[in-house]
């Protein structure tokens, strides 16, 4: 469970985040939604503390993440798994060295079980027989996926994805949102998901936290999305006429 | 306030600021690079790999260099010292002094300054703005330690190879353009070399060369880690992280000769 209680964050003059508070639950998938430059990615880096934050708290199962020092935040993040919005791929090494990165620099596990893990994490991505490629040779979605395998390898308590499934098609985008709801509920992970795919909100979106202008506009299930009254979430998400056909059915 | 000494503040203080914080942000950095490494094997692996990409890739450049420089040396005091009262043998122990003293330790690490500072600025810098620099610390790794202190250790050990490589192959060039142009006879060039010779120039040479290598190594790599931006951020400061570091490295020439030779 991760809380984040008032968050706020400003660069320079301009605050982007004016006070957020959240709990993120284990087992569930927590999806941000809200429209580019709503500070989404802000969010997300300032939870795992890759932003310094102005002012507010973030709470890993009872830790507060302001309040440790570096052996205990080290401990924490090797906990942690995050899907960068641009992949963030180590480019000078391949994929295999990619997805076993974390494995090699904390674990003891031999190098063919580290090969078995990454060859699995690798599997449930649908990437195969790539292993020995640089990131440069692979498509746009490949490195996507890449990038959640190497997110996974570690099993981490908490997954943060910014926008994990922008730029595949469609059927790989259900095969990642399916995988990512997959692996939450059964390893009980607190699993945070930066998107604006209405598909995937529909799909997995066990919480959806909706930010407007730097403020959580709107909170609730997917279920509660489809019949909420709220005009904020509601000009949001039935932005498109087909959304708006379907609402009007409902 | 007239303007212009409106503008002398404001400049003087943005001069002093930035130059402060810049410094203390570059200790800082070092403070981080010099932690306790999370796995000693994946910081050998990461050293294996910048000794070839920083310091076997500079052999050619140092190698070619060096030879031609040594030549030329040789050649210009020759000529300079064209006099029946000097003996021949004097322009090999000047050579032979120009190279050990000044040319290798110096003028090699500051060609390496523009090669390899470079390089570190800017590769460091195309990961700071991919974002991979913040992968790491998210996987609990320190970006610094891990990414600069192999580069740092591989410097200070590889470039003393190098420039004595480079004092090697400098006198060998003065030594061939001396007699490939009949300037002075083997025998008077080998005499040369040999007399006067003062063992501790050489322990001086490599001592400034190990402090320009960590010079090189850190700055350039305080200029790549923070880069803030994208493409063009990182060329700015690939150049930046090369102006200073050969702007350190002859400053701290100027010291250590003080503190060396006097
Ligand atoms: N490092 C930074 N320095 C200054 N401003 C920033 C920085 N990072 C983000 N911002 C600003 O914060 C705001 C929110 O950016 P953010 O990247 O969080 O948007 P987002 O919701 O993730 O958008 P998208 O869906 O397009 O990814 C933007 O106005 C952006 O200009
Ligand atoms: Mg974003």
């Amino acid at each position: 469970m991760i809380e984040v209680n008032d968050l706020e964050k400003s660069f320079g003059d301009t605050k982007v985040l004016k006070g957020i508070s959240t709990v993120c639950h284990e087992g569930k998938t927590n999806l941000i939604i809200g429209r580019s430059g709503a500070g989404k990615t802000v969010f997300l880096k300032s939870m795992v503390g890759l932003h310094q934050i102005d002012s507010g708290e973030i709470v890993y199962d009872g830790r507060r993440l302001g309040a440790m020092d570096d052996d205990e935040r080290k401990d924490l993040r090797m906990e942690m798994g995050m899907v960068f919005q641009g992949n963030a791929l180590f480019d000078s090494l391949n994929i295999e060295d990619n997805v076993t990165f974390a494995l090699s620099m904390f674990s003891d596990m031999s190098e063919s079980e580290r090969l078995d893990r990454a060859n699995f994490c690798l599997k449930r991505v649908n990437l195969e027989n790539q292993n020995k490629k640089l990131p440069a040779e692979l498509s746009g979605g490949m490195q996507k996926r890449v990038a959640i395998a190497r997110a996974i390898s570690m099993n981490p308590k908490y997954l943060f994805c910014d926008e994990p499934n922008s730029g595949l098609d469609p059927s790989t985008a259900i095969v990642i949102d399916n995988l990512l709801q997959e692996i939450t509920q059964e390893y009980n992970i607190t699993t945070v998901i930066n998107t604006h795919d209405m598909n995937s909100v529909m799909e997995i979106g066990d919480h959806i936290i909706y930010i407007k202008e730097g403020k959580k506009a709107w909170e609730g299930s997917s279920d509660e999305l489809l019949t909420t009254e709220n005009e904020a979430i509601v000009d949001f998400v039935y932005s498109s006429e087909l959304f708006k056909k379907i609402r009007a059915k409902l | 306030m007239p303007i212009a000494v409106q503008n002398y503040s404001y400049f003087s203080d943005m001069f002093l600021t930035t130059g402060i914080r810049d410094l203390g942000q570059y200790m800082l950095l070092l403070g981080q690079t010099f932690r306790k490494p999370e796995n000693w094997r994946e910081y050998y692996k990461a050293l294996v790999r910048e000794f070839g990409l920083l310091g076997i890739n500079s052999l050619g450049i140092v190698a070619i260099i060096s030879v031609f420089v040594g030549a030329v040396v040789t050649i210009q005091t020759a000529y300079n010292l064209d006099d029946p009262l000097i003996p021949d043998y004097y322009v090999a122990i000047a050579t032979r002094e120009s190279i050990i003293l000044e040319f290798s330790p110096t003028m090699v690490s500051l060609i390496l300054a523009g090669k390899v500072g470079s390089n570190i600025a800017s590769t460091l810098g195309s990961m700071r703005v991919s974002e991979q620099i913040d992968a790491l610390e998210v996987m609990g790794v320190n970006p610094a330690g891990y990414l600069i202190f192999p580069k740092v250790v591989s410097l200070v050990l590889f470039n003393p190879i190098l420039i004595t490589l480079s004092m090697f192959l400098g006198i060998l060039g003065g030594y061939g353009a001396a007699v490939l142009g009949g300037v002075v006879s083997p025998q008077d060039f080998q005499l040369g070399l040999q007399t006067a010779f003062n063992g501790f120039y050489i322990s001086y040479a490599l001592i400034k060369t190990v402090v320009f290598a960590f010079l090189i190594a850190t700055i350039s790599s305080y200029y790549g880690y923070y880069v803030k931006g994208g493409a063009v951020q990182v060329g700015t400061n690939a150049t930046r992280a090369v102006v200073s570091s050969s702007v350190a490295i002859i400053l701290a020439n100027y010291v250590l000769t003080q503190l060396l030779l006097l």
